[in-house]
């Protein structure tokens, strides 16, 4: 399903969708405690979180548009644009950092094409991203591709990485 | 077990014993291997004695903070008028941790006991375990586990639910992570009033680390006087601890030793000490958040939450991140103060204006545009951003910043005076 900007929008929140929502439902005593398990639905339908789909998560739990757009940009996981088919996360924080941790963000720059950190590959296939400290510095460098998390990854790696993912 | 490493034989496993063997990861396994076997006999004792047995024991908690965890229950009102919840926190994200991510991986029935024990000894109905977004596989293996032990219906009455983190560190602070729970930014909130009086959803709430709550199954089946025997030093400090080596070290990975165990020897013995031809420089022993240590100061440090404080840092989570003679202290303090300047909810002035702008003069120091007065500065910057603010986020980028330049002065020295390769900080 995607948005367009030009008007047609097919609603995240319909048919087994929704019953997913209704049983997130079950485990808050309030719908706005659902917000951050909605987000993650919406997320994984939609692949990122657009102001338009913001604003049909906010209809369905009765909040705001605008408080819905405040916790979006509280995280960092929520991806307020388009990313690529394969999203990499780096871990660049001080423990990985003395472990090569730059290498790494640089070997998956070269061999994808991603250019710079942040921006994706002109084929939509990949998008590198430095990311502070994922909770693995004893098997440095995690690397986390969509929910695939790599551990001990160094520069040398990362061509066969690449090519398994492409 | 210093998993992925063979277990050393002067670790104390406890938590690490069934570290690295898949099947202790099912609901069969893991009641072969004696589990549920400490839930079933707490659901028998009465919710008050259970937290005696812990209070008994000496366990704190493993978060960071060190409280006492069976006063800490103690403080739930004895009075049953509203729900009562629990919150373990799964959110593990300070630099150098990764320990309660192992234990999810491969014990995660461990913690559900520990769970519903908890929930129990504070009358708790509902459990929500807050696991950070990034760590998809503990996930998996939570939820797998979780549905088993609800089909065997393990936990009676208690319900326990997975909350999933988006991505932020702040969220690892008590209150933030109660208010990410109930669908909001993840600001950490004023105290008083406290968790017990009002938490989660204005309700009396605990909130308990993975670690501690993996410890609760084998205190209550064991007793709180072997727990407590399991000391090497300060008897304030009793029982074992997972800690998280990393950096520098031959073979980084989580051990598990007795409180009060000479962090010389986790170093050395367990990890093998710096790579081949490197000398050990500097280290700081409980996650990014505590003061550095010098390599005197580090081997002759004992691991316990008096012994850490002794030698002017702190215990914290237990992350252990090694620098050796080739690490760029500088650099490394700037990347910590990056750290917190990205990972700042903004909600506290003097956090969300000081760690940036720590950050900004470090990399103006590296970059060799620095000035002789950014020391001071820097040191001025740190005493505002310490002590002042809601959280502590702001005390914790201070740390490494105030024992960084105390200790490393020269190396700050070497950048100014131009007597160092000035450094790219992108």
């Amino acid at each position: 399903m995607t948005a367009s900007h030009t008007g047609s929008y097919e609603p995240v929140f319909v048919g087994a969708v929704m019953e997913e929502l209704q049983s997130v439902f079950q485990r808050y005593p309030n719908k706005q405690a659902a917000l951050l398990p909605t987000l993650w639905i919406a997320q994984r339908e939609h692949g990122w979180i657009s102001d338009r789909i913001m604003a049909e998560v906010a209809e369905v739990l009765g909040l705001t548009p605008a408080y819905v757009k405040g916790v979006v940009t509280f995280y960092t996981m929520y991806h307020q644009h388009p990313v690529g088919k394969n999203f990499v996360q780096v871990c660049t924080t001080s423990p990985c950092n003395i472990c090569g941790a730059e290498g790494v963000v640089k070997a998956f720059l070269e061999h994808t094409g991603a250019g710079d950190a942040g921006a994706t590959s002109p084929d939509g296939k990949w998008t590198i991203v430095e990311v502070e400290c994922l909770g693995a510095c004893g098997f440095a460098t995690p690397v986390l591709i969509n929910d695939d998390f790599l551990e001990n990854v160094t520069p040398e790696k990362v061509p066969d990485i690449v090519k398994k993912y492409r | 077990m210093g998993f992925p490493h063979k277990p050393h034989p002067k670790e104390t496993v406890v938590l690490s014993q069934y570290f690295g063997d898949v099947e202790a990861r099912t609901h069969k396994g893991w009641v072969k291997r004696g589990g549920y076997e400490a839930l079933a006999q707490a659901l028998k004792m009465d919710p008050a004695a259970v937290t005696e047995v812990v209070k008994e024991s000496g366990l704190r908690g493993r978060g960071g903070a060190g409280f006492p965890t069976g006063l800490k229950w103690s403080f739930m009102p004895k009075e049953k008028k509203k729900p009562h919840y629990l919150c373990v926190n799964a959110d593990e994200s300070e630099p150098g941790t990764f320990k309660d991510r192992e234990i999810m991986r491969w014990t995660p029935h461990a913690l559900l006991e520990g769970t519903a024990i908890a929930a129990h000894a504070i009358r708790a109905e509902i459990a929500y375990i807050y696991i950070r977004g990034e760590f998809t596989e503990p996930w998996t293996i939570m939820e797998r586990a979780l549905a088993e032990a609800n089909a065997a219906g393990v936990f009676g009455s208690i319900k326990v639910y997975l909350h999933r983190g988006a991505g932020a560190y702040i969220c690892g602070e008590e209150t933030a992570l109660m208010n990410s729970i109930e669908g909001k930014r993840g600001n950490p909130r004023i105290k008083p009033p406290f968790p017990a009086a009002a938490g989660l959803f204005g309700m009396p709430t605990t909130i308990n680390n993975v670690e501690t709550l993996a410890a609760v199954p084998p205190i209550l089946k064991r007793g709180a006087a072997w727990y407590k025997g399991l000391c090497l030093s300060n008897p304030k400090s009793t029982g074992t601890k997972l800690f998280s080596v990393c950096g520098h070290v031959q073979r980084p990975g989580n051990y598990e030793v007795t409180m009060g165990f000479p962090l010389k020897g986790l170093l050395y013995d367990m990890c093998g000490g710096p790579p081949a031809g490197r000398t050990l420089k500097a280290c700081i022993p409980g996650g990014s958040s505590v003061p550095i240590l010098t390599r005197e100061e580090t081997e002759s440090c004992l691991l316990d939450y008096e012994g850490v404080v002794e030698k002017g840092s702190m215990l914290g989570s237990g992350g252990v991140i090694v620098f050796d003679d080739s690490a760029d202290m500088v650099y490394q303090i700037m990347r910590l103060a990056r750290f917190y300047a990205h990972e700042s909810c903004a909600q506290c002035t003097q956090c969300r204006e000081g760690t940036a702008w720590t950050t900004k003069i470090m990399e103006r120091i590296l970059s060799g545009q620095g000035k002789t007065k950014d020391l001071d500065l820097l040191l001025d910057l740190s005493e505002n951003m310490t002590g002042k603010t809601i959280c502590v986020l702001s005390d914790s980028c201070a740390a490494p910043i105030v024992s960084g330049i105390k200790k490393f002065r020269g190396e700050f020295e070497a950048y100014l005076a131009g007597k160092r390769q000035p450094v790219m900080v992108g």
